[in-house]
């Protein structure tokens, strides 16, 4: 006979195992960022010496300075928002605009429609990225910010969301309801629908600002300058000189890197309930 | 608008007759003006480009030869393509990259999933967050760090296998010297450390997502029935996990054909020596393209890998599909 505490604690290994399980895999998967910070704040010297660096140093001034000298730091980051930004407000608006149509109306051709705009999903990106660049060269859009915003404004991952949403958020009867208080069609949307689909946006627009702000393939080849580039592509050309200064090239990472841990802090939850809801429903 | 509408109320004439005409065209075409923008965009930069570069692949073409000098030359690039032992080693990196930094992914998601869903309560969407941080970080971001971490000399992770090698047992299975991991031999090990730590929190959530939409009167009904945990999860979790499966295997196959960042960064943009050995097909195209400026045959290659992962995606839907969609 098993006495009842022995089983508890029996009961209790598998559950101890989990969380053992739960550490090891947590502290893996925190250990680079970890590194990222600290090797950030040491000089290159040190970061390749033994032991390499476990704690924070006194170079990321230095680092921050080298940063400057070697790459138009901020201008890059400047150039990463912007980018970021504007994909994400149009994104917001177009989206939510044919969500909206997706949802809210009868006509012909919408299934069809609608199986075209999510078959779009499937086709690989980067297997068009060298006729996109061509048409980018020979519409004279090489070096400029809308090469990449104006592409992007009407993703369909956004599409299906705001579709779905507006579908369980929104009924129909509000909308005929506006449009017998002869609201236009335009007017029920922007009044009516939009302040309704807020969260849905929230979510919508925190994908879209993480997708743009991590942009490196297209931005690659569309910016041909060092003043056009963004904070990731201008962070690479660091690592092909000789005499590589990765502390430098760590604090610039951190920098960019920074922000979204900012935000992913803040809205953990939103984010992925957001990225996961569209695959659930499926 | 509506003022309008007032005032013609009092007055109908001309100008009734045409807001009313107003009114219906607007009703009548709003919603295809509404999604419009998105084919629009769609047919601009989504299928003309995809369309012309299947043009382009019947074509030689090099930017020094003027635009539009377009020479017709038959199926030239393919046969080039096809008797490139450069392009076939680039296939070869990544289908052993697709499976080696794919198929983990999903064998240490899945059991991952279940126990977070088992034993974590007040703390899931925390823990679940920390797995997913690598997945909102840029891939650029995250292959810079690696590249220090997997330096040779004192790097991070090379130093913890030496004291790893220190261990009764498992010290057997390490080697005892510092490993090079930037050689064509070593550097797609290297490579699948970095996708698998990547993308396993993102296929965590995918899975605990499905766990969590299973009915919990399942598992009592098996709790009643003397089901142990490990029999609860072989027979209610993994077959009710075949659809999430799926989507997620899907996802991994059209992600990993088209791994592009992580070895470009970590082949220094093809500048390393390890290059012959990390470069996925996607960095051979683009340096066919942009390094050796081969537009068609940059072309050529792109349908290739388009063709491959179509093919790959329709016998995924095979093995998968039909459960998936409930048709077992």
């Amino acid at each position: 006979m098993v006495s009842p505490k022995r089983s508890s604690i029996l009961g209790l290994l598998p559950r101890l195992g989990g969380y053992a399980l739960l550490v090891l895999g947590g502290v893996l998967t925190i250990a680079p960022f970890y590194f990222m910070f600290v090797f950030a704040t040491h000089q290159r010297s040190e970061i390749f010496g033994f032991p390499p660096p476990l704690w924070f140093g006194e170079h990321f001034w230095s680092n921050y300075q080298i940063l400057l000298q070697k790459i138009p730091f901020w201008r890059a980051y400047w150039n990463t928002f912007y980018l970021a930004f504007m994909i994400t407000i149009t994104t917001l608006f177009f989206c939510s605009l044919a969500g909206f149509g997706f949802a809210m109306y009868n006509f012909r051709w919408r299934e069809p429609l609608f199986a075209v705009v999510l078959a779009t999903l499937l086709i690989p990106a980067i297997l068009n990225l060298i006729p996109f660049y061509l048409l980018i060269y020979q519409i004279g859009w090489i070096n400029t910010p809308k090469a990449l915003w104006v592409p992007a404004m009407a993703g369909a991952v956004g599409i299906f969301m705001m579709r779905q949403y507006i579908v369980s958020a929104i009924p129909r009867e509000l909308v005929d309801a506006a449009r017998i208080d002869g609201c236009s069609e335009f007017q029920i949307y922007w009044r009516i629908v939009l302040p309704l689909v807020r969260p849905a946006l929230g979510t919508l627009g925190l994908i879209t600002f993480i997708g743009a702000w991590n942009k490196f393939a297209d931005v690659n080849v569309i910016m041909r300058t060092q003043e056009t580039k963004t904070l990731p592509v201008v962070l690479r050309t660091l690592q092909g000189a000789t005499d590589v200064e990765w502390g430098a090239i760590m604090a610039g990472t951190a920098l960019l890197v920074a922000p979204l841990l900012l935000v992913f802090a803040l809205a953990a939850r939103q984010l992925m309930e957001g990225l996961t809801s569209g695959a659930v429903k499926n | 608008m509506r003022k309008s509408m007032a005032s013609n109320r009092l007055q109908p004439d001309v100008g009734f007759n045409f807001w009313m005409r107003w009114s219906n065209f607007q009703r009548r075409y709003a919603p295809y003006i509404f999604i419009s923008p998105f084919f629009v965009l769609f047919l601009v930069f989504g299928l003309y480009p995809s369309l012309f570069s299947l043009y382009m692949s019947f074509q030689s073409w090099t930017p020094s030869d003027g635009w539009g000098r377009w020479k017709f030359v038959g199926l030239e690039n393919y046969t080039f393509t096809f008797t490139d032992p450069m392009f076939w080693r680039s296939f070869w990196n990544t289908l052993w990259l697709g499976v080696f930094s794919g198929v983990p992914q999903h064998l240490i998601a899945i059991p991952l999933a279940f126990v977070i869903h088992m034993v974590l309560s007040r703390f899931k969407t925390f823990v679940t967050a920390v797995y997913f941080l690598p997945y909102i970080t840029s891939s650029v971001a995250i292959a810079l760090i690696f590249n220090t971490l997997f330096a040779t000399h004192n790097g991070v992770i090379n130093l913890v296998i030496a004291q790893l090698n220190t261990w009764p047992l498992l010290g057997a299975l390490l080697p005892d010297q510092n490993i090079n991991w930037f050689t064509s031999a070593n550097i797609k090990y290297a490579l699948a450390v970095v996708v698998v730590w990547q993308f396993t929190g993102w296929n965590t959530l995918l899975y605990l997502s499905a766990i969590q939409a299973i009915p919990k009167d399942l598992y009592e009904a098996a709790a009643v029935d003397g089901a142990s945990r490990w029999q609860q999860f072989r027979y209610i979790t993994l077959p009710l996990l075949r659809p999430m499966m799926f989507f997620a295997v899907s996802l991994t196959i059209i992600g990993n054909m088209q791994l592009f960042e992580q070895p470009f960064v970590l082949l220094n943009g093809g500048a390393s020596t390890a290059t012959p050995g990390g470069q996925t097909v996607t960095m051979y195209m683009y340096r066919t393209a942009f390094e050796w400026l081969e537009m068609g045959t940059a072309a050529s290659i792109a349908w290739i890998l388009f063709v491959f992962i179509g093919i790959l995606t329709y016998l995924n839907n095979l093995a998968f599909g039909r459960a998936a969609r409930g048709g077992d």
